[in-house]
């Protein structure tokens, strides 16, 4: 039941490659009659210059060496690589959502209107009293939220100096935690993948600004001492920080501002809608506690005539304001507005029972598919995402091999409880036959021995990438491929 | 009971025959008995979101955006509107392309990493420096990773950062943010008709001074005349030197690498986004000998396993999902898609594209001014210097009363001082400029 599959590879005889664009054809343009003295400007420009059907074509075959999730099963835990509904890119593409940032904002009233929605659709789903939509990232939430409890702490003259952090969380939250100043207090995890109360008791202390959680956790696992938690982090004056990477395991059945949770970050990209476009844009909302409102990033969207029923909404007027103790701007600008329609748009359209559906079809999907691979799978039960084992084999080489079947492979080595992990996330995207096709891959691939496995892919653009030549020998440009030959 | 989930997502592909069976392999009766969350936390409320067909939400969207006035806006600042080709919508929103991630496995992502590639060598070949990573947020969070690295290579001890007075206070009040953790101070130099004060900068710096920052064009739309000089003194110092700018100003000012510039940070969405309320692309160049305390992604060149060229993501331990708190920044998701549209623009517009943008944008400035300069109680341009893109008018009457009657006329532009007015004209407004200039005669007298 594997997928057949071949992926395309456009290249020349002679170079064996896609040549570059400059490699297709390359102009130096002078700039003699640019009307600047001659100090201030450059003496030429040297790019590309091919024209639109040469462009096309060009672009168009570098998208057929590349595999998205329209391509097929994408199942990269923590990365919630979901579909995204088409109408949504349509309704960002609207002329008058291409407004200036500068507007005054009485003529942006409609574009002030879909944040303050989607504030208020964030912050029921969050259980949060505030949220902010500035942060044009998930990393970029978390150290919003770092910020947040930074100034919160300065606020009420203590100043503390240390983050804790479980050791199964995701790399950002140290990284964020180590920009804002702290030091990283890591949590080793207990024998049943959990956070380990008498091991949170040890980390804790009067120092502690915040503890930093994913729930569930990047083993798929709900922390079920959740309250005891919250209760012990509150205990000794610090706040509990929600990352917000696996949100899609639980919209509808628990809210984190219901599980004592201060301050929050959305991955709208993960959990509603945004295509992730290779890499990005995403956007990482915050959402805080009435408490921590008046620290959030500025300028924050408000009814100017307040109270006023929703039924009359039309009516209502927005303002831009800087909350009373801001921790001032995280972004040049409001963020990442065009990834905020989308948001918008797409919890519209699920409403409760859609987004409630969606959560419950990722758990059904990674547990089918948890309980249809081969590969060992420790821990459990799981939520939206597992972590197989690859036992003996190789992770990164199981990886590899798996694109050779079409799919794309699981986050591999990581978190590191797990020995080889595969850290494996279907979504809800995927029905039984293609979570059947998904098993049939790691299966194929835990049968096969260790030649087969590390000579691979062999049906991808390109083979077996050398990995340490990239980093030993670096060209990160054409210009330095030139300099190269 | 084959139907596809009817009451549910409607992305969600299974149907309730598939759905029972797959409750049935995995033993449980029902999808909630999967969840293994305490009653106590339970959420067994409502949001009150009710679902919304996708016609019906498509017209709902259309009346909701129909709030914002139609304007023609005059307007710049650090956010352009430059004219993005159909091309650019068409290839990039190929789904192959929209619809991947973070490039884990390059062997399947050949065609973005090769795109992405060609992004870091046009931004080599537009600052002059060596390396370019392959984007961060905007220019305001490139501005405070360039200070972090300043702080990581700099070998003697220090902890200032010295920015000009006329810049975004908000791009300012994002650098603080950045650097608050890292035990850095933001300090201010002051300018000499909207270009830095030389003078007053060399009082200034210092050898606790980490890194001087400039921008050309500067948020007034002048052209900073002085940039060697500040390199000189930042690098007299041991300091770096950062300069913010554009890829379409880049494309005819002298190569920032050429006079000095240790980085160049700015916003690269000047081409491939157009009017999009502020969402950017961060731009991040630096020299070579920076390569492993650079944030974000770097694409490189290497071999596969037949030895042909490859793209893959390099020098990746700088990163935080294997560094963690000792990585050079924070940044995961980043704005790849929005560099790849960068890219595609730049690309369709070809070298001499971009020479005649650019001449515009020195062009175009200048007309207008001269053309408000002669209404009554209005000078412009108040900087004697060259300008890009936008400049600023001295206006009689309050600005803020100007900035309205405009708004009236259906014209928008910034008020910044209580008789200053910024104008920024481009090739997506300058056909209104006539309207402008007769709107202009009113609301000035």
């Amino acid at each position: 039941m594997t997928l057949e599959y071949t992926q395309a590879r456009w290249n020349t005889e002679d170079e064996g490659y896609e040549p570059l664009l400059s490699e297709k054809n390359e102009t130096s343009v002078d700039t003699d009659d640019v009307p600047l003295p001659d100090g201030l400007k450059r003496d030429e420009l040297t790019l590309p210059d091919l024209s639109e059907p040469e462009l096309a074509r060009h672009y168009t075959r570098l998208s057929q060496m590349n595999y998205g999730v329209e391509s097929g099963p994408y199942p990269l835990g923590s990365c919630t690589m979901k579909y995204n509904p088409k109408f949504t890119e349509d309704v960002a593409a609207h002329p008058a959502a291409g407004v200036h940032p500068d507007r005054s904002p009485e003529s942006v009233q409609g574009t002030l209107e879909l944040l303050a929605r989607l504030e208020d659709q964030l912050a029921r789903i969050g259980g949060m009293d505030a949220v902010t939509l500035q942060p044009p990232a998930g990393a970029a939430g978390e150290f919003v939220g770092i910020l947040i409890a930074k100034a919160y702490h300065e606020s009420r003259d203590d100043e503390r100096t240390e983050v804790v952090i479980p050791d199964a969380a995701h790399g950002t939250n140290f990284a964020s935690a180590a920009m804002g100043g702290y030091d990283v207090v890591e949590l080793p995890s207990g024998d049943d993948g959990r956070v380990d109360l008498d091991a949170l008791e040890a980390a804790l202390s009067e120092e502690t600004a915040a503890l930093m959680l994913t729930n569930p956790n990047t083993l798929g696992l709900f922390e079920r001492d959740i309250e005891e938690i919250a209760g012990m982090v509150h205990e000794v004056g610090g706040l509990l920080y929600y990352d917000g990477a696996n949100l899609n395991a639980l919209l509808g059945r628990a809210r984190p501002g219901d599980m004592g949770f201060d301050v929050m970050h959305y991955n709208v990209h993960k959990t509603f809608a945004t295509p992730h476009g290779g890499g990005g844009p995403g956007a990482g909302p915050v959402g805080v506690v009435e408490e921590l409102a008046e620290f959030l990033p500025s300028p924050h969207v408000r009814e100017s005539n307040g109270g006023s029923s929703r039924a009359e909404r039309s009516d209502v007027r927005y303002e831009l304001f800087e909350p009373e103790n801001s921790i001032g701007k995280v972004h040049g600008f409001m963020g990442n507005w065009l990834v905020l329609i989308k948001a918008y748009a797409y919890i519209a359209r699920l409403g409760d029972p859609g987004l409630s559906d969606a959560s419950a079809k990722a758990v059904l999907n990674a547990n089918y598919l948890a309980e249809q691979v081969e590969y060992e799978v420790p821990y459990g039960p799981f939520h939206h995402e597992f972590v197989a084992s690859a036992g003996e084999q190789d992770a990164a080489d199981v990886a590899k091999r798996m694109l050779d079947y079409g799919v794309h492979p699981p986050t591999t080595k990581w978190p590191e409880l797990v020995s080889e992990a595969l850290m494996t996330e279907p979504t809800e995207i995927e029905n039984r036959r293609s979570l059947d096709q998904l098993a049939a891959a790691f299966d194929a691939v835990a049968g096969e021995d260790r030649g087969t496995i590390e000579a691979a892919p062999e049906r991808t653009t390109a083979g077996r990438i050398d990995q340490t030549e990239a980093a030993r020998n670096l060209r990160l440009s054409w210009q330095a491929l030139d300099d190269d030959s | 009971m084959t139907a596809r989930n009817s009451r549910g997502s409607p992305f969600a592909p299974h149907t309730d025959e598939e759905t029972a069976a797959m409750l049935e392999a995995v033993g449980v009766e029902s999808v909630e008995d999967l969840f293994d969350i305490p009653e106590s936390v339970r959420f067994d409320g409502e949001f009150g979101i009710d679902p919304t067909g996708e016609r019906e939400l498509r017209a709902e969207m259309r009346t909701l955006l129909g709030r914002n006035d139609d304007l023609t806006e005059f307007l710049g600042r650090g956010h352009y509107d430059h004219y993005v080709p159909s091309l650019v919508d068409h290839l990039a929103d190929r789904s192959e392309f929209l619809t991947s991630y973070t490039q884990y496995q390059p062997e399947i992502t050949q065609g973005f990493l090769q795109a992405l590639f060609e992004y870091q060598s046009m931004l080599v070949e537009l600052t002059g420096l060596e390396i370019a990573n392959c984007s961060m947020y905007d220019a305001a969070t490139a501005l405070g990773e360039a200070a972090t690295l300043a702080d990581r290579v700099r070998e003697t001890s220090g902890s200032r950062i010295l920015v000009p007075d006329l810049m975004r206070e908000e791009r300012r009040s994002v650098l603080e943010n950045y650097t608050e953790g890292a035990g850095l101070a933001v300090e201010i130099y002051p300018h000499d008709d909207a270009n830095a004060d030389l003078e007053a900068l060399s009082d200034l710096v210092s050898e606790e001074t980490v890194m001087v920052y400039a921008e050309s064009p500067t948020v007034r739309g002048t052209i900073e005349e002085g940039l060697e000089e500040v390199a000189a003194l930042a690098h007299a110092n041991d300091a770096l030197f950062a300069l913010g700018s554009d890829p379409v100003a880049l494309s005819v000012l002298e190569k920032p690498g050429k006079i000095g510039a240790d980085v160049v940070i700015g916003d690269a969405a000047t081409l491939g986004l157009g009017a999009s309320y502020g969402m950017g692309l961060g731009l991040f160049a630096t020299r070579e000998g920076f390569v492993r305390q650079v944030p974000g992604r770097l694409v490189g060149a290497s071999t596969d396993a037949a030895g042909e060229r490859t793209y893959t993501l390099t020098l990746q331990t700088r990163e935080q999902h294997i560094r963690r708190e000792r990585a050079t920044s924070n940044i995961c998701t980043n704005q790849a898609w929005v560099a790849l549209r960068t890219a595609i623009h730049a690309a369709s517009l070809g070298p001499s594209g971009l020479v005649d943008l650019a001449r515009e944008c020195l062009e175009a400035p200048a007309d207008l001014a001269e053309r408000l300069n002669s209404i009554a109680g209005v000078r412009a341009p108040v900087h004697d210097r060259h300008h890009f893109r936008e400049f600023v008018a001295r206006t009689d009457q309050p600005a803020q009363a100007v900035r309205e009657t405009l708004e009236e006329y259906g014209f928008a532009v910034h008020a910044i001082d209580d008789h200053l007015v910024q104008v920024c004209v481009t090739e997506t407004n300058s056909g209104k400029a006539d309207a402008l200039v007769t709107a202009f005669r009113e609301a000035a007298r």
